[in-house]
Formats: C-alpha cells, sequence, structure tokens
C-alpha cells in the first residue's frame, strides 16, 4: 500500500508541472495584456505610462523567465499579488472568495443528491406510472430552462411583486449588527433563491442515473429471494435494493467534489454572490494573469488530490487495484 | 416517505420566511413637498461594477473613482456648471507668461483621522505621481511640470517649461495623506482598502463583492453632509439591479433607455422616485481608417455622413434618449460650437459626393463601382454593447440605400485593441468616446498621435488641426481657447473624420425621499452633500 501511493505521488509532479506549463500558456496565449485592459482609450495615457505599467508587472520580460519566476514563486506557495491596480495577494482573494462559494456548493450538492435520490428511488418503483412521468417532466423542465431566465422571474416573483424574499446579495441591509443565530438565519434567507434554482436546474443527471442504477438492481435475483422470504416491501427497496443500487450514485458523487470551489458565474453574477466564479471572470477579463493562473492551479491541484483520494478509497476496497495488478 | 421530505423542506423554508421577515413596508406618501432638511438616513447606490482599489492615483476604473471621489478631494474641481473651482485650494494665480500656477490652499482642512492637511500631503501627491516606481497611469500631466514647490504650509507651487492650460484640471487629482503613505511602497498601501481622505464621507467598511460604506464626515470643510451613510452595493447584472430598486433596496441607479421610457413609466414608480434626465459626457462615432483609399476622399466621408439618418439612430437605438451629435465636445459647453455646419441626412447629396469622387456606376446588386471595385467596407465594434451593434445595422441599412454594402462585425474588447486597433488593421470603427470637461483633444485628433497604441488611430492629419490644438492648450484666456476650439470643429465638421452620432443621455433615478437634488450640466450628484431625507421619510 505504501508503495502505491508513493508511486502515486511520485506521479503527480510531473503532472502539476504540466499544469503550470498548460496554465501558464492559455492564459498568456489569450489576445490583449492586463496593461492594455487598465489603460486602452484613455487619453490621458501615454506609452510612456504603458510601458512603466508593463515593466512593474514584469510583462517585459521573455515569457519563459516569467514563467520560471512564477513557477518558482509557486514552488514556496507563493501565489503572487494580483495585476489588478489593488496589488493584493492572489491568496488573499482566494481566501475571502471561497468560504461562500463552498458553502453554497455543498449546500446545494446536499439538495441535488438529497432529493433527486428520492425522486430516482420512487420513479424506479413505480415505474411507468402518472407519477413516474410527472418526475421525468419535472426534471427535464429544470434541466431544460435557462437558470437565469428561471431566476429572474422567480426574483420579480417573490422579490418584486411578493416581497418574501431578497432579490439578491448575502445580507440585509444592516445585518452587521444581528447576532450570530439572526445572521445565519439573514443569510439562509437569502440563499433561498439560488439555491432553488441551482437545485431544480441539477436534478435531472442524478435522478435519472438512480432510476436506472435502481429499475436493474431489483430486477435481480436477490430482490426476488427477498421478495420471496416475504420481507415486507419496504425493508426489500430501502436495505437490500437501494443499497446496491446507490454505489454507482456515490460514485458520482466523488466527481462532484473538485468542482466543490468553482462557481456558476451566471448565478453569481444574477444573484450578486460574490463567489469564485466571479473572481474568476474578472480576472480573464482584466487578463489578471496571476490570479487566473492562482485559480486554474488551484483548481487543477484538487481535482489532483481528489482523484488520489479516491483511488486510495477504491483500493481499500479493491485488493487488484492495492496490489499494482489491476 | 416522498411526502415526508417535502413537507419537512417546505417546513424548513417556512421557519425561515417567519424567522427573517423583518422588512419594513414601505408605503410612499404620492404628493412629496420639499420637507425640513435633516440628517441621518441612508443613500443606497447600485454599481455594476466592484472598485478595484481606493487609491485613486492607481485606479483605471470608473467605480473606484465614484467611490473614491466621496473620500478624498482634489486641489480643484468642476462645479455644476463645468467650470473649475477651488476645493481644497481656496484660490489660484497663474503668472502673465501662464508658466507658473500658484495654488493657496485651504486653511483648517483635516484628514479622516485628525492630522491637519497641508501642503505636504500636495508635494507628496505630485512626488509619488511621477515616481517611476509608482504604476499609474495618471503620470503625465504632472510631468510637464518642471518645478513643484511647497513655500509654506498652506502654498503650493508649480512651474511649467510652456504654457498648458489642462493642467490644472490635473490637480483635480485626489490629494493624498502623506503622513501615511510617505516612505512607503503605495502599491501595497492599506489604504487601497481604507482610504484615509478629506472628504465629505468617510470610509467605514468594504465587504468584498458586495458593498462599501462610508459615513458622513462631521467635520468636512464644506460642513456635514446631510445623508448620514453613502452605501454602495455591488450588483453586476443590471436586470437585478433594476429589480433591487423597484423592490426598495437600493435608492439610486442608472436606468437605461427601455427602463427610463417604459418600464418606469407607472404611477407607482412616479410615486416613489424621481427619474433625472441630461446629457452624459461622452458621444458616439463611426470612424474611418484614413489610411484606407476608400476613405481618403473627404468628399466619400461627407457623404456617408449625409447617407446616415442621425436622428433615426437617437430614437431607434436609444428610445430618443440622447441627441444628435455634430461635433466632440458636449452640447451645452463653452467648448462646444451650437453651429456647426455639420452634413445632415441628405441621401441625394450624398449619391451627388460619392457620383463626384467617382463612383457612379452601380453592379447587379446595386452596389456602386469604382474602377471594377465594388464600394463595400466593415463596421467592427466591440462585444457586449448591444447599443452600438443597432446603431451599426441602421447605418448599413441607410449606406445600403446609397449604394454602399456594409459588413458588421463584432469583436471581444481585448482582441478588438490588439488584433484591430492596434495594427490599424480595420476599415471604420464604431465606438464611442468620454468627453473631459477640458476640451483639450490633442491626443485624439493631433497628426503626432497616429503611432501604434495611440489614440489617433484613424491617422487624421490636418495641419490647420494640429496647429490649433497647440494653441488651444498653450493658453489660458478662455475666450482665445474658444476661437481655437470653435474654428477646430469646423474643420471637423468639413473633414468628416468621424461621423459623430449621438450623446447619449445619463438617466439616474433617486428615491423620491431624496430632496434637494438639483440638476445642472455637471449632472447631479455634485451636491450631494446638501441632498436631504425629511426626518419622517428617513428609512434607515
Amino acid at each position: 500500500m505504501a508503495n502505491y501511493l508513493l508511486k502515486r505521488l511520485i506521479m503527480m509532479v510531473p503532472l502539476l508541472l504540466g499544469i503550470t506549463i498548460i496554465t501558464f500558456a492559455v492564459v498568456h496565449l489569450t489576445p490583449g495584456e492586463p496593461v492594455e485592459m487598465q489603460v486602452a482609450m484613455n487619453p490621458r495615457v501615454t506609452a510612456e505610462a504603458r510601458e512603466r505599467l508593463r515593466k512593474f508587472y514584469g510583462l517585459d520580460q521573455p515569457l519563459h523567465v516569467q514563467y520560471l519566476k512564477w513557477v518558482g514563486r509557486l514552488a514556496k506557495l507563493d501565489f503572487g499579488r494580483s495585476f489588478a491596480p489593488d496589488g493584493r495577494p492572489v491568496v488573499d482573494k482566494i481566501k475571502e472568495r471561497i468560504p461562500v462559494t463552498l458553502s453554497i456548493n455543498i449546500i446545494a450538492l446536499l439538495l441535488e443528491f438529497g432529493l433527486a435520490i428520492p425522486i430516482g428511488v420512487v420513479a424506479a418503483i413505480r415505474r411507468d406510472t402518472p407519477l413516474d412521468k410527472g418526475m421525468t417532466v419535472f426534471v427535464f423542465l429544470g434541466f431544460s430552462i435557462p437558470t437565469f431566465w428561471l431566476a429572474l422571474l422567480l426574483m420579480y416573483l417573490f422579490g418584486v411583486k411578493l416581497g418574501w424574499l431578497p432579490i439578491s446579495g448575502l445580507h440585509s441591509f444592516g445585518s452587521g449588527g444581528f447576532g450570530f443565530l439572526r445572521q445565519l438565519c439573514d443569510m439562509a434567507w437569502h440563499l433561498i433563491l439560488p439555491l432553488s434554482v441551482a437545485t431544480f436546474g441539477s436534478l435531472a443527471a442524478v435522478s435519472r442515473y438512480m432510476r436506472s442504477s435502481m429499475l436493474e438492481v431489483v430486477s435481480q435475483d436477490y430482490i426476488t429471494t427477498a421478495r420471496a422470504k416475504g420481507l415486507s416491501e419496504r425493508t426489500v427497496i430501502l436495505k437490500h435494493a437501494l443499497r446496491n443500487a446507490l454505489l454507482p450514485v456515490v460514485t458520482l458523487l466523488g466527481f462532484s467534489v473538485p468542482g466543490l470551489i468553482g462557481g456558476s458565474v451566471i448565478m453569481e453574477t444574477i444573484f450578486s454572490i460574490p463567489g469564485m466564479g466571479q473572481l474568476a471572470y474578472g480576472g480573464v477579463m482584466a487578463r489578471d494573469y496571476p490570479l487566473v493562473m492562482g485559480i486554474l492551479v488551484i483548481g487543477a491541484g484538487l481535482t489532483l488530490v481528489g482523484n488520489l483520494l479516491s483511488d486510495i478509497l477504491y483500493a481499500f476496497a479493491d485488493p487488484r487495484i492495492r496490489l499494482g495488478k489491476g | 416517505m416522498r411526502r415526508g421530505w417535502l413537507a419537512s423542506l417546505l417546513a424548513l423554508s417556512l421557519v425561515f420566511l417567519v424567522a427573517c421577515d423583518g422588512r419594513k413596508s414601505a408605503a410612499p406618501p404620492v404628493k412629496r413637498g420639499p420637507g425640513i432638511p435633516a440628517y441621518g438616513d441612508a443613500l443606497i447606490v447600485g454599481s455594476i461594477g466592484e472598485p478595484s482599489t481606493l487609491i485613486p492615483l492607481l485606479a483605471s476604473d470608473s467605480a473606484s473613482h465614484e467611490v473614491a471621489g466621496q473620500v478624498y478631494n482634489g486641489l480643484v474641481r468642476y462645479d455644476k456648471d463645468l467650470n473649475l473651482e477651488g476645493e481644497l485650494a481656496e484660490s489660484w494665480d497663474v503668472s502673465r507668461d501662464g508658466l507658473t500656477i500658484t495654488f493657496h490652499l485651504r486653511k483648517g482642512v483635516k484628514w479622516h483621522d485628525g492630522r491637519e492637511f497641508t501642503s505636504r500631503d500636495v508635494l507628496y501627491t505630485y512626488r509619488v505621481t511621477i515616481d517611476p516606481k509608482t504604476p499609474t497611469a495618471y503620470a503625465d500631466a504632472f510631468k510637464q511640470v518642471k518645478a513643484a514647490e511647497a513655500p509654506d504650509l498652506y502654498t503650493f507651487r508649480v512651474t511649467y517649461a510652456k504654457p498648458f492650460a489642462p493642467a490644472l484640471e490635473s490637480w483635480g487629482m485626489a490629494i493624498l495623506p502623506a503622513h501615511l503613505l510617505e516612505g512607503k511602497d503605495i502599491t501595497k498601501s492599506e489604504l487601497a482598502r481604507h482610504p484615509v481622505g478629506t472628504g465629505s464621507y468617510r470610509f467605514k467598511e468594504w465587504i468584498a463583492g458586495q458593498k462599501i460604506v462610508l459615513e458622513s464626515n462631521h467635520d468636512y470643510y464644506e460642513g456635514r453632509p446631510y445623508i448620514d451613510r453613502y452605501i454602495y452595493r455591488i450588483i453586476p447584472d443590471n436586470s437585478t439591479m433594476y429589480m433591487e430598486l423597484k423592490s426598495g433596496a437600493l435608492d439610486m441607479m442608472g436606468l437605461s433607455p427601455v427602463q427610463y421610457q417604459r418600464q418606469t413609466d407607472t404611477p407607482e414608480f412616479r410615486a416613489r422616485f424621481n427619474k433625472y434626465r441630461y446629457p452624459a459626457s461622452a458621444f458616439t462615432y463611426l470612424g474611418y481608417n484614413l489610411r484606407y483609399p476608400l476613405f481618403t476622399d473627404r468628399r466619400v466621408r461627407q457623404a456617408l455622413t449625409s447617407a446616415i439618418n442621425k436622428d433615426e439612430i437617437v430614437h431607434g437605438v436609444m428610445l430618443g434618449m440622447g441627441q444628435v451629435a455634430h461635433g466632440p465636445y458636449k452640447p451645452g459647453t463653452w467648448a462646444n460650437d451650437p453651429h456647426i455646419p455639420d452634413f445632415d441626412y441628405n441621401p441625394g447629396r450624398a449619391r451627388q459626393l460619392l457620383a463626384e469622387a467617382g463612383w457612379k456606376e452601380t453592379n447587379s446588386d446595386g452596389i456602386l463601382v469604382k474602377d471594377g471595385k465594388p464600394f463595400q467596407f466593415t463596421i467592427l465594434t466591440n462585444q457586449g454593447n448591444a447599443e452600438r451593434l443597432k446603431t451599426a445595422q441602421i447605418i448599413q441599412r441607410r449606406l445600403k440605400k446609397v449604394g454602399i454594402d456594409v459588413k458588421i462585425r463584432v469583436i471581444e474588447w481585448a482582441s478588438f485593441l490588439s488584433q484591430f486597433i492596434d495594427k490599424g488593421n480595420f476599415e471604420a470603427v464604431l465606438l464611442g468616446w468620454t468627453i473631459s470637461p477640458d476640451p483639450d483633444q490633442f491626443d485624439i485628433w493631433h497628426s503626432s498621435k497616429t503611432g501604434p497604441k495611440e489614440l489617433n488611430f484613424i491617422g487624421y492629419k490636418n495641419p490647420e488641426v494640429d496647429r490649433l490644438l497647440e494653441e488651444g492648450r498653450g493658453t489660458f484666456d478662455v475666450e482665445k481657447r474658444k476661437r481655437c476650439y470653435w474654428r477646430f470643429q469646423e474643420i471637423l465638421a468639413q473633414d468628416q473624420p468621424y461621423t459623430f452620432l449621438y450623446v447619449p443621455d445619463a438617466l439616474p433615478t433617486v428615491s423620491g425621499r431624496f430632496r434637494g437634488i438639483v440638476p445642472a450640466p455637471a449632472g447631479i450628484a455634485y451636491n450631494l452633500i446638501k441632498w436631504y431625507a425629511p426626518k419622517e421619510e428617513q428609512l434607515y
């Protein structure tokens, strides 16, 4: 096992290096430079001022020098300073945004699986009944409706017309003076709309997966055996069928883990949620190289760690992998 | 099982709804008197963009300057009629030869941390701006300065190598606190997130991506502002912002023409909000690449302008929320000549001018032909600006009618600049300029500014214009400057290097509980400290 782990860890080094090269190349190949995005079409800026800015950001150096400097800093876990005029460390900018995105994504993921699994199970048990068909229509409706459109309609209905829910943002005016519990409650109140819209849009995949997996399991012999034993239908479905049918769905959950730190630009923009999606989008639009590269590298790194973890878990479950003879 | 799930979810959301619903129901009075000025309340302003830094010297985006503008002051500022007046400088003298400006600073002005503002701060701001290590876009005007000195605490004197009229405006730059910055690296300063200025509002907090809160400065030299808090909410989507406004969570935003004309045209909205309308400091134009053979003949450019119906664009694209532009200055300002002999819409004259220029025959598609080549060109414009795209489409249709085939290409901003503008690789562009209150447009029209990455990218060269621009920036005498710039506009109207299209209107709306708003050529925000909400209508 230790051997396997070591092998995997060593393999990550060239992978990480490759990731930095690709990230750097992609970011620098995009047309437009950070300085251009800041000062273009500004009559008060002369060529000299431009050069001054380029030099300040180190953009006047050859590409390979820029790359080596960046990787050198990266090796010391220093992501550098943002090219935005505030020049704050990239890590600070990310740290400020990650809690929001992470918590929203985790709640959304829990809601998604929490709703989609029962929907899938019920649809499978009541196969071909109006209930099953209704569920199918429901989840595909969510899948097909453009989220931004649905979001705007709901905002108008609940925010403007009825006045029940806040329209955007995370906090009410003056929430700074609230106690902790009330602040939490305030934030939850703000998150009802974005989370509902996000969950509604993502139910389809998991619920369909769950349904087909359940259908497959229910037709197995051991389910017939269980029923023949005289077990109640409830026990058969919940204890015998569901557990087995869940396995592939849990794999799906594993795939979702690296996505947790990425935010949806559209949702964040419409609901004014200051998350990772907006940060990354803004970074790309302003050609903020260190910020964009930082986000990409952290994302890629987390994916690697996620893969490693799931492989280790598989290795525990499956001796063939553990022995390295798969 | 399913029912259980749904029920618990419903219950959960109900709990939140009941627990959190602490909103005041704002029943607005329909008829509003002037009320009695009172301190208090908060003005919540919506903004699409988030400021990048609150050190204005380093910022290049409008959101940063908007917020920093409340926190800092310059030596001079534009008053409501767009004339320069003293701000931190009580007055100033320009020497007879126009080379030396002496600012007499206001006494007793305090920084938000209590220290007194002196000439040391001005000298520091000047020095840090021209320091090659400071990454600022605004050093150029200050670099014209030959010598800067602070003979005493309340006097600041600058000497220029030659008279330079825009110099005065450049001292409107926010003055930074020397005692907090001197000897430190300005790019790593805390002030970027926690500014300390002399302005009417002092910084309170900045919640990244959500809002910036400013509090009124009770010791402001012009008096304490009535409104206690200025809250700048970042809402990146315009539709969301509009809904926030309607729900009462925002007090002020800029409307789009559709929102102004149609969506807010309800008794309910009019009872709750006041709408304002005045020309914005910007114009939209169609610029021709004069290096391109098709456009070298002045008659062709005159014909193009004659073939375009500018009125139709103002009504079709801006829903009438703007006005036709004839030159590069804002209507109603002293530099703008109201009687420019521009080419109005006249397709007959367009055809005649084109015929004079040799475009006589048409091919089977009805397109004009000269030396076997059809008259066709591409208008480039940038992505993300629906108004420009619509304008281009209207122009396309009008030019088709006089036998010109126009194609439209929309390109992402960064590529637009690097691949097309910088390389001179375009035929015509549909873009806009912001009009600065000082009429010096040397960088846009002077023949020395046609190099790569310079702003005369259409390659306009006219010796008389060069001379007028040099003369106009070389004197402080407004009458003399006016003569230069009026003649300059006449020449532009003849040369038609651009077809000036329209000046859009700024369309801000403000909650009706705020009084004291007096629209002027400078807009409405110039007297923010005098805005107030009567006690009985205050919400926060």
